[in-house]
């Protein structure tokens, strides 16, 4: 029964909400990639940078919303470069996000190296707080849950409905899914494909670097190693959950935090007998389930993955 | 004829060797229906791409009311106001037929579409030009006629003056085609001019005002259309005369493939209930506009798909399983429908090509494969079937889309089949080219075999088919002797006359 309660109390919800937070903006970033027609597998060391930037920005004097802006532009730049390489070049994506990966994380570690040659224990930062919104927070379960969190996570909430927005209702948005679609039929209609590939790209790389930062300026006060911890392969995993529809990318970042926050709980309820990495593992079982019921017949984008070569026959 | 609206002056492009524009120079006027005629290959859909801006010509300008186009940008092709009709339709099969038409026609960077006043405007030229098609459908839900029309459309939107069709009755039953040329028609009342591509004969004498010929790559001609016979545009096509095999009447023998019931589904294509026999020494046609299960019933065919429901019956047998090495052991030959894909490998060399069908029995010695055999076979079959080649050590990406074909003809026709599959077996092909695959299928009629010819090519059917059927939304009608085949009810049986299931008039 005991197993059961957990469920009714405000610290799960609050819980689930914050670890959904950065997947959030993870997988809209990603969810723009890929409806441009790329796949952006640099996720996992754009996500990195973002969290190393963004803190770097704050511990060395920069306002927290300065921290986020550079996390963003961070990301963008890493993905320019997964962008051109990809895009007029044409090179392999799955190969080049991983190379964007790993290369955006060495770089980082790297950076974190050369700024504090001798700290054993990470420097700290003051991190964002939560921000209660007066009158909802006072409603039992759901007051404390979704309304006494981190700013970035209201923004992230934002983000769902102004990528949504974009994608469906504004010209621009049209071009994106049209270059993910059939890009010859993009260019028909006089647009620049590539122009719009990069673009693409890197707005949903600068989302990613915001998702990153907010593990840094939200989570937790400081930067170590490993930090992102397989989150940006998650948010790949949750860009086809979700049929590349931002609506569905939320539900399942908070399906998927719901999995996550509840079994930490279990494993403190759980006697000795059953090892605490069966529950660790848990989430990603559930995911890898939701995965096969909700993704099997979906209509992903058709020109994914498809470099496009203007004039080629 | 008054000021030209376009005119394209000695423009060339080369691919490679290659010389695909050579100095063409042509002249398009207001309210004037160019036809553009050509074979395969002879430069068409090239010169339109330039003109378009997706290929960029290596000489030569174009100018749009007298002013110079820049070359290579299709949104200065746009703006001028040419508007494309691909053959291969560029539209984006996810998205609503609103989505596609409005793309690129606001700018990029405003916070909302109009998709109101949009819908209104698509509303109303749909009722201008009888082009019926619903703004918010999904693409990918309309028929073949339907995406035309929005490609059309997408054109209209933008305010085209001058609009180019490339091919565009290749996917239409013969009905719709003759709604299309209404449709042409209305636009140039109004002063459109149009550039219409065909390489087909009679479509060029009925909708076109003047003709200009291309042949490899040079423009040959330019006549008025009053003044030319069908004779001698397809003299000025082809540049010879081609003689057209025939068949000789002969009596059909033991049925030697039967389908009894099949039915089967993949995707959202399907067959019903399919009976179809053919007997040794006689060609069945089966007529139908592209994509109303052909490629089903040949994958059934050739093995490549088990039916789900029925039988399939070779030489007599029913077979209890299929799959494509059975049926090349039971001797169906199969031309598939894409050279590329399903026929040849590419990167291979034609020995390699030539044995992939018999590799493990007639050229293999304990368990090795004997070259020399094998490519003495190659070089039998370049030699007889007259592939133009370096040799049989050449890769098959080399050859032209006839030499290809006339190596699939060799390595199937050379084991003497009883079957033989023809799938489209002209599509792409110049003339000399259409000529000898016609020659190859009547010699192995004459020879007993019986063939099952799939084509969308009227004309071909009806030259070679002893029998034709036709198949719509995956139904096989009765097969109908060919002297008692009118060609007007063959028409709206390929639109769906007399079918059961899913019967809808395209023809609007």
């Amino acid at each position: 029964m005991e197993a059961l309660d957990i469920l009714f109390t405000a610290s799960l919800w609050a819980a689930v909400i914050r670890i959904a937070s950065p997947l959030i903006f993870g997988t809209l970033g990603e969810l723009i990639c890929e409806r441009a027609g790329v796949l952006n597998l640099g996720i996992e060391g754009i996500m990195t940078a973002g969290a190393f930037a963004g803190w770097l920005t704050v511990y060395l004097g920069g306002g927290l919303w300065m921290g986020v802006a550079v996390a963003a532009l961070a990301g963008a730049m890493f993905g320019l470069l997964h962008g051109t390489l990809v895009v007029p070049l044409g090179l392999s994506q799955h190969v080049t996000g991983i190379g964007v990966t790993l290369l955006s994380t060495s770089l980082c570690y790297y950076a974190y190296r050369l700024v504090f040659p001798e700290v054993t224990s990470p420097p700290k930062i003051e991190p964002f707080q939560p921000l209660s919104v007066p009158v909802l927070s006072d409603i039992p379960l759901l007051g404390p849950a979704l309304f006494q969190q981190s700013p970035l996570t209201y923004l992230a909430f934002a983000m769902v409905v102004a990528v949504s927005w974009f994608l469906y209702r504004t010209p621009a948005g049209l071009a994106v899914r049209t270059v993910g679609e059939n890009p010859a039929a993009a260019e028909a209609q006089g647009m620049n494909v590539t122009t719009i590939r990069i673009l693409a790209v890197m707005a949903g790389s600068a989302l990613m670097g915001v998702g990153g930062s907010f593990i840094t300026l939200s989570a937790f006060n400081s930067f170590f190693f490993e930090m992102m911890n397989g989150r940006g392969w998650i948010c790949i995993a949750l860009v086809v959950f979700s049929a590349w529809h931002p609506g569905k990318a939320l539900l399942g970042a908070l399906l998927f935090g719901l999995f996550d926050a509840y079994q930490l709980r279990l494993q403190q309820l759980a006697s000795a007998a059953v090892p605490y990495q069966v529950f660790l593992m848990m989430p990603y079982v559930l995911s890898i389930i939701a995965l096969i019921v909700m993704s099997r017949r979906v209509a992903y984008p058709r020109a994914l993955m498809v470099p496009y070569r203007k004039g080629e026959r | 004829m008054s000021a030209p609206v376009l005119s394209i002056s000695r423009v060339s492009k080369r691919f490679g060797p290659l010389l695909a524009n050579d100095a063409i120079s042509l002249e398009v006027g207001p309210g004037e229906i160019l036809g553009l005629l050509g074979e395969n290959g002879a430069g068409k859909t090239t010169l339109m791409n330039i003109l378009f801006g997706h290929y960029v010509a290596d000489e030569g300008e174009i100018r749009v009311n007298g002013k110079v186009l820049p070359p290579g940008e299709p949104r200065a092709a746009l703006e001028a106001g040419i508007g494309m009709v691909h053959q291969h339709f560029t539209l984006a099969d996810n998205l609503t037929v609103l989505d596609n038409i409005i793309l690129g026609t606001e700018p990029l960077w405003r916070w909302r579409s109009d998709h109101g006043e949009a819908r209104a405007r698509i509303r109303q030229l749909s009722e201008d030009f009888g082009l019926a098609v619903h703004p918010d459908a999904v693409v990918s839900t309309l028929s073949v006629g339907e995406r035309q029309r929005v490609e059309i459309l997408k054109a209209l939107y933008r305010q085209a003056r001058i609009l180019i069709l490339d091919e565009p009755t290749a996917v239409l039953a013969p009905q719709e085609a003759t709604a299309l040329f209404a449709t042409l028609k209305r636009f140039v009342a109004r002063g459109l001019s149009i550039i219409f591509i065909s390489h087909k004969l009679g479509e060029i004498m009925d909708a076109c005002h003047r003709v200009a010929i291309l042949r490899s790559g040079k423009l040959v001609a330019q006549k008025d259309i009053a003044d030319v016979t069908r004779a001698e545009l397809a003299e000025l096509m082809v540049g010879r005369l081609v003689p057209q095999p025939k068949a000789v009447a002969q009596e059909p023998g033991v049925p030697l493939l039967g389908l009894a019931h099949v039915s089967v589904r993949r995707g959202a294509a399907s067959l019903r209930d399919v009976m179809l026999q053919v007997r040794a020494g006689e060609i069945v046609g089966i007529a139908g506009v592209s994509g109303n299960g052909q490629s089903l019933l040949a994958d059934v065919v050739g093995g490549l798909l088990p039916p789900e429901t029925g039988t399939v019956q070779v030489n007599g047998a029913p077979l209890s399983a299929i799959s494509p090495r059975l049926m090349v052991e039971c001797g169906v030959a199969r031309i598939p429908e894409d050279r590329h894909a399903e026929g040849l490998i590419g990167d291979m060399s034609i020995t390699e090509n030539v044995v992939s069908e018999a590799y493990r029995s007639r050229f293999s010695s304990h368990g090795f494969i004997d070259w020399s055999a094998a490519a003495a076979f190659a070089r039998t079959i370049i030699d007889d079937y007259g592939v133009k080649c370096p040799g049989p050590q050449a890769r098959v990406r080399l050859l032209s889309g006839g030499n290809m074909q006339k190596l699939i003809l060799g390595r199937v026709m050379n084991a003497n089949p009883c079957v033989v599959l023809a799938n489209q077996p002209t599509r792409g092909l110049d003339v000399g080219a259409v000529a000898y695959v016609h020659e190859q299928l009547l010699k192995a009629r004459s020879n007993g075999a019986g063939v099952l010819l799939i084509s969308e090519d009227l004309d071909e059917l009806l030259a070679l088919a002893d029998q034709i059927a036709v198949i719509y939304q995956g139904q096989v009608s009765p097969l109908m002797a060919r002297p008692m085949v009118d060609i007007g009810r063959l028409g709206l049986m390929m639109a769906g006359q007399g079918f059961i299931h899913g019967e809808q008039d395209h023809a609007a």
